[in-house]
């Protein structure tokens, strides 16, 4: 069993489930509540979340949890726009962005707000003098993913945010969900960032969102007043020390995993490239360690994954939240590739277990596959 | 010191067979459902099973259920979403004074966009009247929502019989069953209402998941947008793990209701008869009879509910003021104010027990004899 699909979810680590069950077990109180027990599960919650803000170099206010990346995403967009829409209505974000950001926008457009997709180069990247072009004074907020989820290409947010510095008027929101103990993120740049736990080791149904100290947001959940406002309802107590302590040991490790995923990377497309059938759509310079995304011309994409599947392995057709209606990426088709090539492309995205051996099995699998499958059509 | 934990109304432990459960899912289950391998299909089945049971808890059907991170996500779902899929047929909202939260903040932000709301006074008892929502009700109505039993007195609502009404109506209908889901018998035919809202740690099961059910071909416009989880109405990856703990602590719920209800409501009863054995004086907020079984809030005369409160603490007793959500600080609750006017003593001096898991006939009783050793010495007697 060789699962190489960690970017539509990870495989909880052990002493995340250990705390989860330990603190559902032993503090189960609301944090909410004035007596002792929900005075200590609100003590948990308060650790967890300084936890996370020393990690990250935040402040323990700047974190707002959520019930996961989505929502993160959701509250980011649609909140700041709202909270700001009579400084302008003018928002921007990228063709490529995952759907919980896309159609965030695409129901602001119908709210009113005017919104300019960038365009992607055909590295999936896009170019900030565009972002510079598209910015005018009604401009109020700027929604840029750090990494890719399909195609795994990092976005130039420094610079963005740096060009941003220019404009005190516009929030800049990072989805930073596939990002996490893959590619590093400095904070100082964003005013906005989501996170998502399911995606490092943690539990589904977790997140948070980060909002720099200062900036206020409409909530999309209103109610007991949790979170500071931004986000009502009973804090999920055990769930979010079970995050804390899934990002604590993902950016303890991150060097150390880091070294093993590049290794795998490597081997995975030095192996791959080799196949004449093969086009290689993740860029060789400044993509996630993690993701690869490929072709494999005259293969529809489901057979290959299930032909793969046979063997014990498990890679990916397109994003796992939108693989359901087995739609072309719309990520590979901004990259201007031909839709043919799109359709039969499958994304596979490591973690830190996985080895050089399963990088080569997974090689060699895929060139016998190609050949056998070609012997069928034939 | 035994702790003795009367605050289930604000959450409650997680029965062990949930953890069991839990524990074991996150350890065999991670696929993402939505992922088309092996893996993504097993995580699939288990919401999908997880979800029949939910539906079938109700009365409803699978695809009738949405699930949520909670139950003021499927509060603000469940008006907001009407309000806003239904705006073109008129903008008037019925709803009563004593909803939880996430219900009455959710309609003031929807006053703020241009809906208008009417909130339903109630009686002493805690109780809104059928005729109030009767007159209430207009042409341009688009949605009632009224709470199965409250959360702070736990007083039950005649939903039945305003079901029954609005079948002339086209309002959609709404009831917040946050408190009685679990301990009452819900049929959602039989109630006829269009939208309910469910949490799972009110019932034993994990904290940040619940559920919405949503009446086959009431429509309403999503809050979270994104991937096509729950049939495109409500995006973000399904949380697996608690989903399959929630299935759990559902059906734990069932096979213990009945026996669980003749408990609290013995619990009540000693309670009450301890304290007047004491002879302390004091009251019942709302009605013994038709009320949740397990919230009995009570009023001591001459007490102050945080002085109450931090004693009871000391003496190991987990209590409350009202809702936790509200208790961060104890702001008079808006429940009592609404059954006994802004002046009333009784926002100044009421405490709510809320009985649950592991509670015993022996607790009840150290409880009664605390509070009336507490309340003698607070009123110096």
């Amino acid at each position: 069993m060789i699962y190489f699909d960690n970017s539509a979810t990870t495989k909880p680590y052990k002493e995340v489930v250990d705390s989860f069950v330990k603190v559902s077990t032993d503090f189960f109180g609301n944090p909410s509540s004035l007596h002792r027990i929900g005075g200590e599960a609100d003590k948990l919650l308060i650790k967890a979340r300084k936890q996370i803000a020393d990690l990250l170099h935040i402040k323990a206010n700047e974190i707002i949890f959520t019930s996961g990346g989505t929502e993160s995403n959701n509250l980011a967009v649609k909140g700041a726009a709202l909270m700001y829409k009579n400084r302008g209505k003018h928002i921007i974000t990228t063709e490529i962005e995952h759907a919980s950001v896309r159609e965030t926008f695409e129901q602001l457009e119908e709210l009113g707000f005017d919104v300019t997709y960038l365009p992607v180069d055909e590295e999936g990247r896009i170019n900030v003098a565009d972002m510079e072009k598209a910015i005018s004074q009604h401009t109020i907020l700027v929604s840029v993913m750090h990494v890719n989820n399909e195609v795994g290409t990092i976005q130039p947010i420094e610079e963005i945010g740096r060009l941003l510095k220019n404009y005190p008027k516009i929030l800049f929101h990072v989805d930073h969900v596939q990002g996490v103990g893959k590619v590093p993120l400095d904070l100082n740049l964003v005013d906005l960032c989501s996170f998502s736990a399911h995606k490092f080791h943690g539990l589904k149904g977790t997140g948070f969102l980060y909002i720099r100290e200062g900036i206020q947001i409409s909530p999309l959940l209103t109610g007991g007043g949790q979170e500071r406002k931004y986000r009502s309802g009973t804090e999920n107590v055990a769930g979010f020390v079970a995050l804390a302590k899934a990002l604590r040991m993902t950016l303890e490790n991150e060097k150390k995993s880091l070294q093993n995923i590049v290794k795998t990377k490597e081997t995975v497309i030095k192996g791959i490239q080799e196949i004449e059938e093969i086009t290689i759509h993740t860029p060789a310079q400044g993509s996630a360690p993690h993701i690869i995304n490929f072709s494999i011309k005259g293969f529809k994409a489901e057979v290959f994954l299930h032909a793969l599947e046979e063997k014990g392995i498990y890679v990916s057709t397109t994003s796992a939240c939108s693989s359901k209606k087995h739609a072309t990426s719309s990520t590979l088709l901004s990259m201007g590739v031909p839709e043919d090539i799109a359709k039969s492309a499958l994304r596979i995205s490591l973690s830190y277990e996985n080895t050089m051996e399963e990088a080569l099995f997974v090689v060699k699998t895929i060139k016998e596959t190609v050949n056998k499958l070609k012997e069928v059509m034939n | 010191m035994e702790r003795i934990y009367v605050d289930h109304a604000a959450t409650a432990p997680m029965h062990p067979k949930v953890i069991e459960t839990m524990t074991k899912v996150m350890a065999e289950q991670f696929g993402n459902p939505s992922s088309i391998h092996a893996f993504g299909r097993e995580a699939r089945h288990l919401v999908d099973e997880a979800r029949a049971q939910l539906a079938k808890s109700i009365g409803a059907s699978p695809n009738e259920i949405i699930i949520t991170s909670g139950g003021t996500e499927a509060d603000n779902y469940a008006l907001t979403g009407v309000a806003e899929a239904n705006k073109e047929k008129g903008k008037h909202i019925i709803t009563t004074v004593i909803e939880h939260h996430a219900v009455l903040h959710t309609c003031q932000q929807l006053e703020k966009r241009g809906f208008e709301v009417t909130y339903l006074p109630v009686d002493e008892q805690g109780k809104v009247s059928i005729s109030d929502v009767q007159k209430a009700l207009r042409d341009d109505t688009i949605l009632v929502s009224i709470m199965y039993g409250n959360n702070e007195v736990g007083s039950l609502q005649p939903i039945q019989e305003i079901g029954e009404m609005l079948r002339e109506h086209p309002a959609v209908f709404h009831t917040d069953a946050v408190q009685a889901y679990g301990l009452m018998n819900i049929d959602v035919k039989e109630l006829n209402v269009d939208l309910l809202s469910v949490s799972a740690h009110k019932i034993n099961g994990p904290k940040g998941i619940g559920f919405l059910y949503v009446k086959k071909d009431v429509k309403l416009a999503p809050i979270l947008f994104g991937g096509e989880q729950e049939r495109k109405r409500r995006a973000g990856t399904e949380s697996v793990v608690s989903i399959a703990g929630f299935q759990e602590a559902v059906k734990v719920a069932q096979e213990e209701r009945e026996e669980k209800v003749k408990q609290y409501r013995e619990f009540k009863e000693i309670l009450v008869n301890d304290l007047k054995e004491a002879q302390i004086d004091f009251s019942i907020n709302g009605s013994l009879e038709n009320s949740l079984p397990h919230v009995l809030n009570l009023s001591f005369p001459g007490t102050d509910v945080e002085a109450m409160l931090v004693n009871l603490d000391l003496a190991g007793i987990a209590a409350s003021s009202g809702s936790a959500c509200t208790a961060g600080s104890i702001d008079p609750s808006h429940v009592l104010v609404a059954m006994f006017g802004e002046k009333s003593e009784k926002l100044r001096n009421s405490i709510r027990f809320s009985f649950g898991l592991y509670n015993t006939t022996k607790q009840i009783h150290r409880v009664a004899e605390s509070v009336a050793a507490i309340v003698k010495r607070i009123t110096n007697r």
